[in-house]
């Protein structure tokens, strides 16, 4: 943050582009910054410019959280492999901060469900979430952790991870390209930068009444037992022909 | 190499009592393969690794495969001579029989001391219930260990002698035998997309059947006419 007052390079500027063009601030007026009063988008971009930095904690806490998104090291079937490679220097995940992948969940920030989730491996998925603490997103990355994908009628996939866990992002694809997975990060990014410190609309790690643990299903003599978290998934009411 | 039937009459003479015989397999690769007596499958396996002119070293494959009951409908026919003086008449006699299921272990072996192979071994269990157990090859072939446990896991054979013995793809916990071909998979097919034929069978049962839209024929599953498509579309997972 502090070289970025005297660089004013093109790249700093997106960050305040899509955080005042997000579709949920609304409106065709830039609503004007808190910290900034009265002060116009321009203005305080000249402002940047001159050095002069105006910002507010909600900004630079968002700022901060959306540029460290530490990602838990775990991959489960072929998705992995393109989520290995968007770590590599090739398509570099580190431009986005996100090149630190945690080997133990207690540090990770996000969980990328990258691959297919056989209900032998639900359980374990969903205690590492439950071990990961607060603020945590989740990504499903490819058709698999969306839905089952290829495997979608098989007796031992589990038809996606958001039967059990809450997910921030979908990437669809099978496989998502890295550049796909880049592209759910910026998506991620852009959803943490939107998030609220205080009142009513604040993020979920910052309020108490949002449940952050979610039950671990069991292996049972037929299936794992309960097949999905009610509270969390429900089939959408598709009416169907007779 | 030896032929199969050569191979067949050394193992009929080296074990006298064993039950050996050749399974023709009618397809275009006509890989044929030696049924085994299961009372002896240890000792004649040991006798095929070992042998000198046999020499197979290797397995390179281990699977299994369910056989269901079968209906067999005998037909017996007899000449009936006419007492008018006619020509006879032939009157056919069918009787219904049912030949018991089983399961069968197949292993595909390979030498790689005489670089020849492969020769396919199979192994018949009693029935499918009660009656399933083998002897297993791992201790003869150590490649057998993990795929014998799949074996296991999905077929529910139960190889007598193997040193580990678990559920290799499924949980512990896990009851059923998947590719047994009688397995019925848990229904949770609660939101399929495109569902078709057994699945959109399963679908249905999960959601209530629409009131008919009067006037407007059923074009059938498949059709995109506006004309019956819900008026709001309801919310579709992301
Ligand atoms: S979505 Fe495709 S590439 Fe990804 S884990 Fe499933 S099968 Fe593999």
């Amino acid at each position: 943050m502090s070289d970025a007052p005297s660089t004013p390079s093109p790249a700093a500027q997106p960050l305040d582009e899509s955080r005042r063009s997000s579709p949920s601030e609304g409106g065709n007026a830039p609503t004007p910054f808190p910290a900034a009063g009265n002060i116009s988008d321009a203005e305080r971009e000249e402002l940047r410019r001159n050095g002069i930095l105006l910002t507010s904690l909600e900004e630079l806490y968002n700022w901060g959280r959306a540029n460290s998104i530490w990602p838990l090291q775990f991959g489960l079937a072929c998705c992995a492999i393109e989520m290995i490679a968007a770590a590599t220097a090739r398509f570099d995940i580190a431009r986005f901060g996100a090149e630190i992948f945690r080997p133990s969940p207690r540090q990770a920030d996000l969980m990328i469900v990258s691959g297919t989730v056989t209900k032998k491996m639900a359980p374990n998925v969903v205690r590492l979430w439950n071990q990961m603490p607060e603020p945590k997103y989740c990504i499903a990355m490819g058709a698999c952790a969306i839905s089952g994908g290829p495997f979608k009628q098989g007796y031992n996939v589990l038809k996606g991870i958001d039967r059990f866990i809450p997910v921030d992002i979908y990437i669809p694809g099978c496989p998502p390209r890295p550049e796909a997975l880049l592209n759910g990060l910026i998506e991620l990014q852009k959803k943490i930068q939107t998030e609220k410190v205080a009142g009513p609309q604040a993020a979920k790690h910052l309020r108490s009444d949002v449940q952050s643990e979610f039950p671990v299903p069991t292996y049972g003599e037929h299936d794992i037992i309960p097949t999905k978290n009610p509270d969390v998934w429900s089939p959408p009411s598709l009416p169907r022909k007779a | 190499m030896e032929t199969l039937e050569q191979i067949r009459d050394r193992i009929a003479t080296r074990f006298p009592g064993a039950q050996v015989s050749i399974q023709l397999n009618p397809g275009a690769a006509a890989e044929h393969s030696l049924l085994i007596d299961s009372k002896l499958g240890r000792e004649i396996a040991l006798f095929l690794r070992d042998d000198e002119a046999l020499q197979f070293d290797y397995c390179s494959n281990a699977t299994g495969v369910d056989w269901l009951d079968k209906e067999i409908v005998d037909v017996k026919k007899t000449t009936v001579p006419d007492a008018a003086g006619g020509p006879a008449k032939v009157v056919e006699e069918k009787t219904k029989r049912t030949e018991p299921g089983y399961l069968e272990a197949v292993y595909h072996l390979y030498s790689m001391a005489l670089k020849h192979g492969p020769v396919v071994i199979r192994m018949r269990t009693g029935n499918r219930s009660d009656n399933v157990t083998l002897p297993s090859l791992t201790p003869v072939w150590r490649s057998c260990d993990f795929q014998e446990r799949e074996i296991f896991d999905l077929y529910g054979i139960v190889f007598e002698g193997h040193p580990d013995l678990r559920r290799l793809l499924m949980w512990d916990e896990f009851k059923d035998h998947p590719m047994r071909k009688d397995y019925v998979s848990p229904d949770d097919f609660e939101y399929e997309p495109t569902p078709h034929d057994a699945v959109l069978a399963r679908a249905k049962a999960h959601y209530p059947a629409p009131a008919p839209v009067a006037g407007v024929a059923d074009p059938g599953p498949g059709s995109t006419s506006p004309a019956t498509k819900p008026a709001a579309q309801p919310e579709v997972k992301p």
